[in-house]
């Protein structure tokens, strides 16, 4: 995996500039010391552009959303940039609405049951693809559209294959007997539709991330397996399962912290809605923030805050993950 | 050695999966062709045996501002995207500068957050300035999706190429720009093409930057032409499933074309937002 080798050079790269850096000192003419400060500062010159975006629309962004969850806005205030500092007030707000338990909740069960459907399914292609038959490479190709798909596209697409009426999905159910669902009208199924949505557009990227890590294992320990007369089952079980564990960690975790900030697919096919049954902390940030005529620029920064806590929590476990397993 | 019975089978097996998983792409397809007074039709036809084209009509009637934008923005992010992450890769690969590995430590993070959050600090900076519904606004905003994702592919790449190959140039009595330019960037043509590929798809798939920035005036891409279409409780749907076709166009071109430079992307741990 990429990710793998491009994350493990910067640390390696610091240690190796470390080391020359004390071979310098011992036998350092004035010349080449000379040298190596001119590389560094072309360095700077190649790096400073990056930089200096990364300030201005990353970290200039996040600040001004900070600010805006610490300060009392209205429209008026936030058009004039005079609103009073109201230090964690928002988040108290935020906190104490009758709306913070139910999004919270959806936004792990949308999280956990996607990732674990995505994952389950991405595996079980993984392997499949695996095997060398005819058209296995096409047909995985194939498989990417569903990831490469504007989420407007396939959002809108599942919703009138959802749609209560005359969607595809409940006469696909009345031809075996099953009556139709409201699928995206009724609390009890909005949250489960867009799970089904999300779960169709996540398998790809399971499915080329684990077949990558299938890649690696070599084939020889499924011949001795075979010889040994272990069954396909007990050769997934003892020997696939196992050896994939490093890169099923990284999968899992790329995913669930993908997962938690997903907005598009449920604003387009519910708006969170009806009654705020598949409103997720990403919605409800957007439904307060944008979505009413009233807009609550202050509780909505901070929905969108407790998210990138949420989220760089388990960014930092896979982050970790990720070193461990490469040294 | 597998019988061919078997592979056989499992071609067939493939083939059955993958017709599963493409079924709503074929569904948007099929309803894109249907009339009007067909859609509401119970049972619904699974072909689309009466093609109409008035969906796609309706595309060249009412979308084809849309279109541009996004072409105009998806082109746009590219070249930014390209400019600021592949001098970047090239320091962080070669140059050994300071904080190199805090960079890249930086870049992963950024990659993890939401990017509604992103809107909204934007939305606020935009108002200050009076930036909202202009096209670049747009692009700078697409392109913190791609920035990132673009200097890990580059720093990856760049790091594989042999330190002999630099050295030589700078024997020839080249500079580091000139080394960068003339030797660097004409053999990193994969990453160039992959990094490119991803940040038009990203920037052409964008609906909340677009939504949240771009909500009015004469700039509005095509993820906004179809969320109109369906906010305004428009009951066309072969007109609403004609554009998402279209929408979808760049990104089947991208899979032929560029297949294996798809798949390279994926692995390198890029996810969409």
């Amino acid at each position: 995996m990429t990710t793998a080798r491009l994350d493990r050079r910067s640390p390696r790269s610091t240690v190796k500039f470390a080391a020359t850096g004390t071979v310098d000192r011992t036998d350092a003419s004035p010349f080449r010391r000379r040298q190596r400060r001119r590389s560094r500062l072309t360095a700077l010159a190649f790096l400073a552009p990056l930089a200096l975006y990364l300030a201005a629309f990353y970290v200039y962004p996040l600040y001004r959303n900070l600010d805006l969850s610490l300060r009392n806005y209205t429209v008026r205030s936030f058009v004039a940039g005079d609103a009073p500092f109201s230090g964690l007030d928002n988040f108290r707000t935020v906190l104490d609405d009758p709306t913070f338990g139910p999004a919270m909740r959806h936004t792990m069960i949308f999280t956990f049951v996607s990732i674990v459907f995505q994952y389950v399914a991405g595996l079980a292609l993984a392997v499949f693809f695996n095997r060398h038959f005819r058209l296995a490479g096409t047909l995985r190709a194939l498989f990417l559209i569903p990831w490469l798909l504007p989420l407007i596209v396939s959002a809108s697409t599942w919703s009138w294959m959802l749609n209560s009426e005359s969607g595809v999905v409940n006469y696909a159910l009345h031809l075996v007997g099953v009556s139709p669902v409201n699928w995206l009208d009724s609390p009890d199924w909005a949250l489960t539709s867009v799970i089904i949505a999300n779960v169709w557009i996540g398998i790809p990227f399971n499915l080329v991330i684990l077949y990558s890590g299938l890649q690696n294992i070599p084939g020889e320990l499924y011949e001795a397996a075979s010889l040994d007369g272990a069954s396909a089952w007990q050769q997934f079980r003892r020997i696939t399962f196992p050896l994939l564990r490093p890169v099923s960690a990284i999968t899992l975790l790329l995913g669930l912290v993908y997962t938690l900030k997903v907005f598009d697919l449920i604003w387009i096919m519910t708006k969170g809605g009806p009654s705020d049954a598949s409103s997720t902390l990403a919605t409800w940030s957007y439904q307060l923030g944008f979505g009413t005529l009233l807009p609550k620029f202050g509780p909505g920064a901070a929905v969108g805050n407790i998210l990138i806590l949420i989220a760089l929590v388990f960014g930092l476990l896979y982050i970790r993950v990720q070193r461990r397993q490469e040294s | 050695m597998k019988s061919r019975t078997g592979s056989r089978r499992y071609t067939v097996i493939g083939l059955v999966l993958t017709a599963v998983m493409l079924f709503p792409v074929y569904w948007m397809l099929n309803v894109s062709l249907t009339p009007q007074q067909d859609m509401r039709k119970s049972p619904p036809d699974l072909l689309p045996l009466h093609p109409t084209f008035e969906g796609y009509r309706a595309v060249l009637n009412d979308q084809m501002p849309y279109l541009g934008t996004s072409l105009l923005i998806g082109l746009g992010t590219v070249v930014l995207t390209l400019l600021l992450a592949a001098p970047a890769g090239f320091a962080l690969a070669k140059l050994k500068p300071y904080g190199g590995g805090l960079l890249g430590l930086v870049l992963l993070v950024a990659q993890m957050i939401p990017g509604i959050v992103m809107a909204m600090g934007f939305y606020g900076i935009f108002l200050d300035l009076g930036l909202q519904n202009t096209w670049w606004g747009l692009i700078i905003a697409d392109s913190t999706i791609a920035v990132p994702f673009g200097v890990m592919i580059f720093t990856a790449f760049m790091s594989g190429i042999p330190g002999e190959l630099i050295a030589a140039a700078r024997i020839d009595g080249a500079g580091t720009f000139r080394t960068f330019r003339s030797v660097v960037l004409p053999v990193s043509r994969n990453a160039i093409v992959t990094v490119s590929l991803f940040s038009f798809l990203w920037a052409w798939s964008d609906f909340v930057f677009a939504n949240t920035l771009d909500g009015g005036g004469d700039w509005r891409p095509i993820t906004l032409g179809i969320y109109h279409y369906i906010g305004n409780n428009n009951q066309e749907w072969n007109a609403i499933m004609a554009t998402a076709v279209v929408a979808s166009l760049p990104a089947a071109v991208l899979l032929v074309l560029a297949q294996r430079y798809v798949a390279a992307g994926v692995t390198a741990g890029a996810v969409k937002d």
